[in-house]
């Protein structure tokens, strides 16, 4: 099994950094970026398994980047991080293909829990293909 | 509107109303009654003439005949024959056989002797040379008394004619029962206080009036001076308005009273006086009823239309401030939310941090997690306020949604939390476990649930409890909320107008009088309804019912 490779994508960055640190710390392979563009960008250049997705973010939001990663990179899998008022916006990925929605605030714990689960339907997925 | 301002309004809608609608009834009906009594009035004063002129030419014939009657015998007669005694004796005889008026008769020489008598008395031989009416009869050849008692004692007048023969005057003179002549004048008298009599021109009464001689005549004809055809005096005495009916006689000297009461001749009139006035009484009795019933219902609408307004206005002003009050606290809650997320995981952070060994090693390790436990808990707490503040602002847009009647409660409490202890108040809830969620509208239920939950606190004043409950009956299909305080309760005497909108026991400026009855009007809107459970000395409880419906499919 090959180490999961995660990318965290939040506008907030002291918010991204600690969840990054928190999740090397870990023993995840977790890096950060602060918006969508760069997070396309970065994708391009390095392979990454699970992406965790702000869906409030200023310039392209979280859906949008969604559609394009989930057009490119069909395998890699995205987790969705939606605000208390924007549960409407989860659904809506789950529907455009994300993993799963989760509510902020989300504690560590079952970030990492979720990240796992979709880490294990992807690897799952790949190898059957 | 004041009360004061609707009270004049229908003061004047009234007042205008009578005023058009009595003025024109009264002017027809008095015109028309003084028509009418006008017109009967001179009806009665024709009919009087009439009656006056008619006696009079009856009493003038009467006298005229008798007159007639003398002058034939004194034409047809010689002075030598009826100085013999058994002569005059025999006219007399005949005369009396067409008439008993006639008492005696008498000749009278030109020196005044009366020379020859025939009748009850005995008169002959007595002078008439110095009386008067004896130079008068030598003037103007007729002459008719007055009535006078005379020698003879009894009413009676004389008529006297002169005769000329040859070279002789002499004088045929009768005495004429006047008696007979009162019952023709008598007969006139009409009615119960009607009188007829006949008067010579000093007002003395030649005839017996019918209630004595009792009426002062003078006072009312004035001495009248002879005119002729008849003449009506209207005059008024001690005993009310009397008629007069005057005529002379042609043949006389004599004027004919007839005195009418025109009470009694107007005895139509005041009937119909009478009615005019009970059926314009009932009349105008009837359009003021009318008036009044129709002002009355008219303000009760205004007023009923006002009160809407009031309260449509207040409750769209209710809930664009809970729309605004939505909208800033959404913001707020977004805003607050991230540096609540950064502070939660810096603070995981640093527990994670504080498991490495060598901060374990630190003497101050467990102040350490002491201080993030703490900082967790309270951010936690924090994110339960944002929380709340988001719910509140979701539930600003008016839904027919699902929604969970407990928690629509608590949220509401929730907002009371620290005013209840600030003020020594303690809530207590008693809510149905898996209380199924019913299809209504969440921010016209936490609007009811603010009011009644609000004027519990208001009724506490010294602290108390309020203690809400909610439980669904399945069979009757609705869920019941109750909220009751121990407070003062509410009155009995206005137990039935606290849902009136404008009443209210607080003071000016703190209440609005509207909540309640915006409240029961939301509860209808939503099918349900709002009612007061009095207990009296034990406070207050209201309950409110919503009806369970399901959410389709």
């Amino acid at each position: 099994m090959e180490a999961m490779r995660v990318l965290i994508v939040d506008d907030e960055i002291d918010l991204l950094e600690t969840v990054v640190k928190r999740l090397q710390k870990r023993h995840i392979n977790a890096s950060g970026l602060p918006d969508g563009e760069k997070a396309l960008a970065y994708l391009r250049d390095n392979p990454i398994d699970v992406v965790v997705l702000d869906v409030k973010m200023p310039g392209k939001n979280g859906l949008e980047i969604l559609e394009e990663i989930k057009n490119t990179y069909p395998s890699i899998e995205v987790i969705m991080i939606t605000g208390h008022a924007s549960i409407r916006s989860g659904k809506q990925g789950m529907s455009l293909g994300a993993f799963d929605y989760m509510m902020k605030p989300v504690g560590i714990d079952e970030l990492l829990e979720k990240i796992r689960q979709a880490w294990i339907k992807g690897q799952s997925e790949n190898n059957g293909r | 509107m004041e009360d004061l301002e609707f009270k004049k309004l229908g003061m004047k809608i009234t007042g205008i109303t009578l005023g058009f609608s009595v003025i024109p009834l009264l002017l027809l009906g008095f015109t028309i009654y003084y028509q009418f009594s006008g017109t009967y009035t001179t009806k009665i004063k024709e009919n009087l003439a009439t009656l006056v002129t008619n006696k009079s030419h009856a009493l003038d014939i009467f006298l005229g005949e008798r007159i007639a009657q003398l002058k034939i015998i004194a034409a047809t007669q010689s002075f030598q024959k009826l100085c013999n005694e058994g002569g005059l004796e025999n006219i007399l005889r005949i005369i009396r056989q067409s008439s008993e008026t006639f008492i005696d008769l008498g000749i009278i020489d030109q020196e005044g002797n009366h020379v020859s008598y025939c009748g009850p008395y005995n008169l002959k031989g007595i002078n008439y040379k110095n009386e008067r009416w004896f130079h008068e009869v030598l003037a103007k050849g007729v002459y008719v008394s007055d009535v006078f008692m005379g020698f003879r004692k009894f009413p009676h007048f004389i008529i006297a004619v002169l005769r000329r023969e040859g070279d002789m005057n002499w004088i045929l003179r009768a005495t004429i029962d006047s008696g007979v002549f009162e019952s023709q004048v008598n007969s006139i008298q009409q009615g119960r206080n009607g009188d007829a009599y006949l008067v010579n021109a000093a007002m003395e009464f030649q005839t017996t009036p019918r209630f004595g001689k009792i009426a002062p005549l003078k006072n009312f004809l004035h001495a009248p001076t002879r005119f002729s055809g008849p003449r009506i005096i209207q005059s008024s005495s001690p005993h009310g308005e009397v008629l007069f009916g005057l005529q002379w006689l042609e043949g006389k000297n004599w004027l004919l009273v007839v005195r009418e009461d025109p009470k009694e001749e107007l005895t139509p009139l005041l009937r119909t006086q009478r009615y005019v006035v009970i059926i314009g009484v009932v009349a105008i009795l009837s359009i003021l009823l009318g008036i009044l019933l129709i002002t009355r219902l008219m303000i009760r609408q205004l007023v009923r239309a006002e009160q809407e307004k009031a309260m449509l206005d207040e409750s769209l002003m209710q809930s664009s401030k809970m729309a605004a009050l939505g909208k800033m606290a959404a913001g707020v809650a977004h805003e607050v939310n991230n540096p609540l997320a950064v502070i939660k995981e810096k603070a995981g952070w640093i527990r994670d941090l504080l498991e490495e060994e060598d901060v374990k090693q630190s003497k101050n390790f467990q102040e350490f997690r002491d201080a993030v436990d703490k900082i967790e808990i309270h951010v936690d707490r924090a994110k339960k306020v944002v929380h709340r503040m988001l719910g509140f602002a979701r539930r600003m847009e008016p839904l027919r949604e699902s929604v969970d009647v407990n928690k629509v409660l608590e949220q509401t409490l929730s907002f009371f939390e620290n005013e209840a202890k600030y003020q020594n108040i303690s809530i207590t809830t008693q809510m149905q476990q898996n209380l199924p969620r019913t299809l209504s509208d969440t921010s016209q239920l936490q609007q009811v649930f603010l009011n009644l939950i609000n004027n519990s606190i208001d009724a506490l004043d010294n602290g108390g409890d309020i203690f809400i409950s909610t439980q669904a009956d399945l069979r009757s299909k609705e869920i019941k909320i109750c909220i009751r305080d121990n407070g003062p309760g509410i009155p009995k005497e206005i137990e039935k107008k606290i849902f009136d909108p404008f009443f209210t026991t607080k003071k000016v400026g703190q209440g609005t009088g509207l909540g309640l009855a915006i409240s029961y009007s939301l509860m209808e809107k939503l099918g349900g309804s709002l009612r007061l459970e009095n207990r009296q000395e034990e406070g207050a409880a209201f309950i409110i019912t919503l009806p369970l419906t399901y959410q389709e499919g």
